[in-house]
């Protein structure tokens, strides 16, 4: 599904991204981690297409299209759903009207007629509980004084609503308490299925006792330095990064 | 701008003054006067003035022919002091400098310190005057222009770290007969150096004053310049001051204006912030009461890109007071990724206290972040029953609300004795109301 | 950034919807301005002496005044002389109803979208319409004279109820009190009148539609509206204009009285012709607007959406007399291309516990320059007064700019006051959180400026919500900051 080949980003004059190499296949969750700044955020972010990032090098293919050269709103059409670490607030505007007009937007991306208002609302709810959601944050502008946690569970809802091909969840973990935590997974969780694909970007191993990975990849100064199954996360949790730093300055 | 001239006599007046004075035979004293007689004195119909009817007072009150240097008797300026404040003192009597009563002018520091006309004559000041302030800006720059007799200027060089500040005395001695002034001031902060200015005007007497100030302030990259002014003239000083502060470059300003008296207060001040990453604070406070006015007209101009800068003007208006505010900010086109802000806040206390306020933004560039509020209002009802309810009297509940109310302004005054004296003079004014 | 810049092009080459002309045989004065002209349009509309004499010496004051200089808008000097002052379409006969209107006529609306046959119209709004300078309809009369509420053109109200007009014409916007204003008391040709009864609430919305369509015309229209005690009414105005090179001048009145208990709600879309993308051309909108709370617990609400017009200056204004009487103020003006918007209001609260706010949103793009002017002044009877008001601006590109004017008057100790401005551009991060959800840019930008005007877009009636939301959807498409 997704192919990436020896990506190179930077922003501004800063190198972030040193050659990046991933494969992701339909129905797997892969957990990328790493330190701060080790370029796991500024990954997710180029995927998605943010443009303060400039791509240098590399390839990255989406379901055999070329990624790097699809606008950001064609490539959520074409399936690649971002939950941002930092979701922005947007005044005036409804989460409801917001969401309408976006997956009317990818249904017509996808040749599907556009859902009529009974339809959408009907979907909505169905999804809502999904995250347990409450409806009256849905009918509030979007984002706006919103909890941590109620951004996140946001983020989700829109994922369950939208059903993307490859979901990138950024830190999606940060700010979250315990219960929080499990309804947000719990919602990843249920949306699995064997033809979409997760990427869970995240600093702690927490996450991934709830969405438990096929794949860790340990990303360190633009560069994914180790690849493993589950029990690399646990490793990394006991052992810490500098583990991983000493490992690489050995090496 | 429209103006109008009260009357031809007043004109004519005027006229004759600046005929008969001595001193005032330069060529750039003539061209300020011409600039002056063009613009007239403003009337209430010129925007910039609507609120403040200074032809009109100056016609009641003075003899503005009559302009020759008022004597004065006073030979100690110890009761106008800071108290605790070490500083350098250089004092000016009826718009004069007085080297007897200042501290010695001579290497303080390694500053430089000399009388204007001295400074001019060796060459010294010729970079910086009339440079930022220009006659034809204002109607009472131009009449400063053309009128000045005294002045000082101030030029501290490059990376010095001047410890000790300096402190003005403006000193109206108003006991015999009127006093009419014009005094400029000329201040170069060097490159990297740093410096604390305070001006203090005070008078004595029952008789009428009339002084304009026109300030040129330079402040170069990296450097620091704390400027405060404390305004508490008694009685009939009707002042026009106009000051314009040049930043360079990664410059940090913090400014505080402190009006508590006087006549008729009129401040023009202006910021130019010409560099990038430069940081302005610019902080006034008015606690009027009696028939005091006092206009603070305000412009902070960005005319480069990634400065910040931040005014707050708050006022307690009492009596028969009158408060104008005006603050414009300027966020010129490429002056990107500008923050300003403005706050201007005021309480009414009486029924004959009025307010007029016009903040003002105008933003010819689009990834800038500007905000301004403007709020007139009254104390708290329920902050004051609060206190009343915790068994304060209704009379300490208030001051205590009016000060922490003024007291906010004070955050741009680093200097442990200034901030005291300060907060001692807002106590003591809050107290009376 | 290119993209964006690629955008704004296709935006600014964005074509203006209502520009056609239709060929209507008109029946014109003569070019200029003199007292001549004023007995020419009085003798026209066959109006009582007492109107006539009242023009001419709103036309003595005119002369007397200087066009105001103090607006951030600049123009080329007007030629009073060059424009034509009256302009009818002609009809052989006047009709008596709608089936003997000029078919044309009946055309030209039903482009704009507005039928003025009552059967197709929707339930709920009465259209008055006046093309060029007259009425040449209005709907649903009989049915609103039944509630004795009188709406109709102002040549017909003169003629009908000369006690109401002669009674208010002028109560509220003096023929003299200002430049623009005069010129309309000396030379207005129709408008609407409306008179609401006491305790009478109106079923329905009124609403008259503006055309300028003849060239070399000005338009001069007067509206007066006057509600009885505790009577209630909404009335809406639209407006659009043909491409033409040259500029245009609409300089209209607009009056509004309120008595005890009185509710006005006044809302217009305004989308006069904004000249080309390179300002070539395009209306010169000076109009005076004001409404007088007179009675206690009197309300007037404006609501304006401006998004048309080469050149704005409009401050509908509300003198709050009445005791506990309230005014309001929302607005969004779109400025783009070479426009120039200088609009605000004025709140002056002379009675007692009166209240006011003030809600503005202005966006500017392209090489525009868009600013709020507005005074707040609490007299010294008005004790008790409250006012808010919020000032925002919305910058697109740096090639425009956005001004705010607030002058706050404050002159008794019982009263609040507070006002808030802010300035900033569409975030980025918000436009990428779109796009990411797969909306495009120009969607994106719709919404987003859609949520940053919601607060005012919410005070139109349905009827006109849906139009504004479009009109501003389509004046800023692809206009990114």
């Amino acid at each position: 599904m997704l192919i990436v080949e020896n990506l190179k980003a930077r922003i501004g004059e800063k190198e972030i991204l040193n050659g990046i190499n991933l494969r992701v296949n339909a129905g797997e969750v892969h957990a990328i981690m790493g330190p701060n700044g080790s370029g796991k955020s500024t990954l997710a972010s180029v995927l998605a297409g943010r443009e303060e990032y400039e791509v240098t090098g590399g390839q990255v293919l989406f379901d055999d299209k070329n990624l790097l050269d699809l606008a950001p709103d064609i490539r959520a059409c074409e399936g690649i759903f971002l939950a941002f670490q930092y979701p922005v607030e947007i005044p005036g505007v409804s989460t409801v009207n917001f969401m309408k007009t976006a997956l009317n937007k990818i249904r017509a991306h996808r040749g599907q007629p556009a859902l009529d208002a009974v339809a959408f609302l009907q979907l909505m709810k169905e999804k809502m509980k999904l995250v347990e959601i409450d409806q009256s944050l849905l009918s509030r502008s979007l984002n706006e004084g919103f909890s941590g946690g109620e951004k996140k569970r946001n983020e989700i809802f829109q994922m369950a609503m939208i059903e993307p091909k490859l979901s990138i969840l950024d830190e999606t973990d940060s700010g979250l308490d315990i219960d929080a935590l499990r309804i947000v997974a719990n919602g990843v969780n249920k949306l699995r299925t064997k033809n979409n694909a997760t990427i869970v970007v995240t600093h702690y191993q927490r996450l991934l006792e709830y969405i438990v990975p096929d794949f860790v990849h340990v990303l360190y100064k633009g560069r994914i330095v180790k690849s493993g199954g589950k029990e690399l996360a646990l490793e990394l949790e006991s052992k810490g990064y500098d583990w991983i730093k000493n490992e690489m300055a050995t090496a | 701008m429209t103006t109008i001239v009260s009357n031809t006599d007043l004109k004519e007046k005027f006229s004759k003054a600046f005929e008969e004075a001595q001193g005032l035979k330069s060529q750039l004293h003539k061209e300020a006067f011409d600039a002056f007689q063009n613009m007239g004195l403003p009337g209430t119909k010129t925007e910039e003035y609507r609120f403040t009817p200074i032809a009109r007072l100056l016609e009641k009150n003075f003899n503005l022919d009559e302009i020759e240097p008022v004597p004065s008797g006073i030979n100690s300026v110890k009761d106008f002091l800071i108290p605790d404040l070490d500083a350098t003192v250089l004092v000016f009597l009826n718009g004069f400098f007085s080297e007897t009563l200042s501290s010695s002018i001579n290497n303080i520091d390694g500053l430089k310190i000399s009388k204007l006309e001295s400074a001019l004559a060796s060459g010294e000041a010729a970079d910086y005057f009339q440079k930022l302030l220009k006659p034809s800006d204002d109607p009472f720059t131009a009449l400063n222009s053309a009128f000045w007799q005294d002045g000082i200027f101030i030029h501290v060089p490059p990376h010095t770290k001047v410890e000790k500040p300096i402190l003005i005395l403006h000193i109206n001695d108003v006991v015999d007969r009127q006093s009419i002034a014009h005094t400029r001031l000329l201040l170069v902060v060097g490159e990297g150096s740093e410096l604390t200015l305070i001006e203090k005007s005070n008078s004595t007497g029952d008789h009428s004053i009339f002084h304009t100030f026109a300030e040129e302030i330079a402040v170069k990259e990296n450097a620091t310049l704390n400027y405060i002014k404390i305004q508490n003239d008694d009685g009939k000083l009707h002042q026009v001051a106009n000051s314009l502060i040049h930043q360079s470059a990664q410059s940090i300003l913090n400014t505080f204006t402190l009006t508590l008296s006087g006549a008729l207060i009129r401040n023009n001040f202006n910021i130019a912030i010409d560099g990038e990453f430069c940081e302005s604070h610019f902080h006034g406070l008015y606690l009027l009461n009696g028939s005091t006015l006092a206009d603070n007209h305000t412009v902070v101009d960005h005319l480069k890109p990634n400065s910040h800068s931040n005014e707050l003007y708050k006022g307690v208006l009492d009596g028969n007071s009158k408060g104008i505010f005006n603050g414009k900010i300027f966020v010129r086109p490429h002056a990107q990724k500008t923050n300003a802000f403005q706050s201007n806040r005021n309480i009414l206390l009486t029924d004959t206290a009025t307010i007029n306020t016009k903040p003002q933004l105008e933003i010819w560039a689009d990834d800038v972040k500007c905000s301004h509020g403007c709020t007139t209002g009254q104390l708290d009802e329920e902050a004051l029953f609060y206190l009343r309810s915790r068994g304060i009297p209704l009379e300490n509940a208030k001051a205590m609300l009016l000060y922490a109310f003024a007291a906010e302004t004070l955050e741009v005054i680093k200097k442990t004795e200034l901030k005291n004296y300060l907060d001692q003079r807002i106590s003591d004014r809050l107290a009376k109301f | 950034m290119a993209k964006d810049n690629q955008v704004l092009e296709e935006f600014t080459s964005k074509d203006y919807e209502h520009g056609w002309a239709v060929n209507l045989e008109t029946e014109e004065s003569p070019k200029g301005l003199n007292e001549e002209i004023i007995r020419f349009i009085s003798s026209k509309k066959q109006e009582p002496l007492w109107l006539l004499e009242w023009r001419l010496k709103a036309f003595q004051h005119w002369q007397k005044m200087e066009e105001p200089k103090w607006s951030n808008v600049t123009y080329p000097k007007i030629n009073y002389q060059d424009i034509i002052y009256y302009s009818a379409p002609k009809q052989k006969v006047k009709p008596s109803n709608l089936s003997e209107v000029d078919p044309e006529l009946i055309k030209t609306f039903e482009k704009l979208g507005i039928s003025l046959t009552e059967q197709k119209r929707l339930t709920g709004v009465a259209v008055d319409a006046v093309i060029d300078s007259v009425s040449v309809a209005t709907t649903f009369k009989d049915k609103l004279k039944e509630l004795g509420i009188i709406f109709c053109s102002f040549s017909e109200a003169v003629r009908e109820h000369p006690e109401l007009v002669k009674k208010y014409l002028g109560s509220v916007v003096p023929m003299n009190d200002n430049y623009f204003a005069a010129l309309n008391s000396a030379v207005f040709s129709d408008g609407s009148f409306c008179y609401i009864p006491k305790g009478v609430r109106c079923p329905m919305e009124l609403s008259t539609y503006f055309r300028i369509n003849a060239a070399n015309t000005g338009q001069f229209e007067r509206t007066l509206i006057v509600a009885d005690e505790s009577s209630y009414v909404s009335y809406l105005e639209g407006c659009t204009a043909p491409m033409r090179d040259e500029n245009q001048l609409h300089a209209a009145v607009v009056e509004l009285y309120a008595m005890d208990d009185a509710e006005i709600k006044y809302s217009t879309v305004q989308n006069w012709y904004p000249g080309d993308k390179n300002g070539k051309g395009g209306i010169y909108n000076f109009v005076t607007k004001r409404g007088l709370c007179f009675g206690d617990h009197s309300k007037i609400s404006w609501t304006q959406v401006e998004t048309g017009s080469a050149i704005t200056w409009k401050y509908p204004s509300c003198v709050l007399k009445g005791d506990y009487s309230m005014g309001e103020f929302y607005s969004v003006a779109v400025t783009n291309n070479f426009q120039q918007a200088d609009t605000g209001t004025k709140m002056i609260h002379i009675g007692k516990n009166t209240r006011s706010r003030i809600v503005s949103k202005g966006i500017s793009a392209g090489k525009s320059q868009n600013s709020y002017r507005g005074q707040v002044r609490i007299m010294k009877r008005a004790v008790n007064s409250r006012n808010f008001s919020q000032c925002d601006s919305l910058l697109m590109g740096d090639q425009c700019g956005a001004h705010t004017f607030p002058y706050i008057d404050v002159e008794n100790n019982t009263s609040k006051v507070e006002h808030e401005a802010t300035t900033s551009k569409i975030g980025e991060d918000q436009i990428f959180y779109c796009l990411q959800r797969g909306i495009d840019e120009e969607a994106a930008v719709a919404l987003i400026v859609n949520g940053y005007a919601k607060e005012v877009l919410n005070q139109l009636p349905m009827e006109f919500a849906v139009e504004a939301q479009k009109l501003l959807a389509l004046t800023l498409e692809g206009s990114v900051g």
